[in-house]
């Protein structure tokens, strides 16, 4: 049977991408968060599951007013870096797992989880930071993925409690699977940080910490946040931190936190990760 | 129209359906910027290619000033407009410096996130920071 062993949380900052692909890893502004990259690359390459669900979001690339779905699973067999305004990363193409996909999606319909469906979607910054931030720079991605894109952008975006039910489903759904594989789990996105208006660059070292500390040992804590929690303590953008709860309720109710980084700045950013592994 | 509880947080803009309808036209423009030669066009002539969609002249008027928090009070979300600042090839710190109140450059956003960011005290409600 297919086996869910470990999650990361991380923020997808697109800057860490650039920085990556523009090769300022090493000047004095990015210097200390590469440094703490390097712990959190050791163990990817000591842990690299056959596939990876990669809970994310598109920030108007792939998705936008006209057509966006509150969750979508990707269920083709490979996904291409998006041009988002720049041109397209020059990454290695994402490869998808159809076969566990969709058996997600019909799992989790049948679960009562509505999930739309896509097998045409290009990758944005939401998806391919996070590997860049695991993997580094090779020449094929190293995990399959599959691509759950949830609408945090639109208000009102699934509620925390929804995400980390969602997460749950998919921890059921993963058990029913009859190949034996390995699974991982990321939530992306976060942490607080307020991109637009007046009050752009507001963060809360002490709201994440919060959230941190519940997501190793409290995650029911962090499904009671409305909206406007996050919203008003973490920055009109730290809403993404929903998506770090889907992660989080795929895994087993006792993890082990095997690293941790916070940084700040990361551009207008709290920069965080989390490792957490099933005991 | 129904006020929400977020309305409370100041210098904040919730794309939620008040902003979605008032916005629509302008965020659908910024998203073409997603296509190369939708930006070669958009360089080429910028009022020719503004006049494609049905937006206001408001709107058409904030896009040529660069005008990023006139933007978001016309509807545009953040993420959108980072569309146009990424077709002037230019950081987004320069757009989050302009909307910040007050404005700032580049370097001062800049210095302000490497000091720790913009304090989160005073900054949580529009009683607290006194700009209601
Ligand atoms: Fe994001």
């Amino acid at each position: 049977m297919a086996k869910l062993v470990a999650g990361m949380g991380t923020s997808h900052v697109p800057g860490v991408g650039a920085a990556m692909d523009n090769g300022k890893t090493d000047e004095p502004y990015w210097a200390e968060l590469f440094g703490g990259f390097a712990p959190l690359r050791a163990w990817h390459a000591e842990n690299v599951p056959d596939v990876t669900i990669i809970v994310f979001n598109d920030h108007a690339t792939s998705m936008a007013l006209n057509h966006y779905s509150t969750f979508m699973m990707g269920v083709a067999e490979s996904f291409q870096p998006a041009d988002e305004g720049w041109g397209p990363r020059k990454v290695p193409v994402v490869e998808g797992h159809p076969e566990l996909a969709w058996h997600l999606v019909e799992s989790l319909i049948l679960d009562e989880f509505d999930m739309a469906v896509t097998a045409d979607f290009d990758v944005d910054h939401g998806l391919t930071v996070p590997m860049s931030i695991a993997y580094d720079q090779p020449d094929v991605w190293p995990t399959k993925v599959i691509p759950l894109c949830v609408n945090v952008i639109q208000h009102p975006q699934p509620t925390a409690l929804r995400c980390y039910k969602l997460g749950q489903a998919i921890r059921r759904a993963v058990d029913s699977f009859p190949e034996d594989i390995t699974v991982g789990i990321w939530g992306t996105g976060g942490l607080s940080h307020q991109l637009g208006g007046e009050r752009a660059g507001v963060v809360n070292p002490d709201f994440d910490r919060m959230f941190l500390d519940n997501l190793v040992n409290d995650p029911v804590a962090n499904t009671r946040l409305t909206h406007t929690d996050f919203i008003r303590e973490a920055g009109a953008e730290g809403i993404e931190m929903i998506m770090w709860n889907v992660m989080r309720g795929a895994l087993d109710e006792k993890v082990r936190e095997v690293y941790r980084l916070y940084h700040i700045p990361v551009s207008a950013t709290a920069y965080g990760a989390i490792i957490l592994e099933n005991e | 129209m129904i006020s929400r509880d977020y309305d409370d947080v100041p210098g904040t803009y919730v794309l939620d359906s008040r902003s979605y309808r008032k916005g629509y036209h302008l965020n659908m423009f910024c998203m073409s910027l997603n296509k190369a030669e939708c930006r070669e066009e958009f360089a080429r002539d910028e009022m020719a290619y503004l006049q494609k969609f049905p937006m206001t002249d408001e709107q058409r008027q904030a896009v040529l000033d660069r005008d990023y928090i006139r933007l978001l009070q016309l509807g545009a979300n953040v993420y959108y407009t980072f569309k146009i600042v990424s077709h002037d090839r230019q950081p987004p710190q320069v757009m989050y410096g302009k909307m910040s109140s007050p404005p700032m450059s580049f370097e001062e956003f800049q210095e302000m996130m490497i000091n720790g960011g913009r304090p989160i005290d005073g900054n949580r409600s529009k009683k607290e920071s006194g700009n209601g």
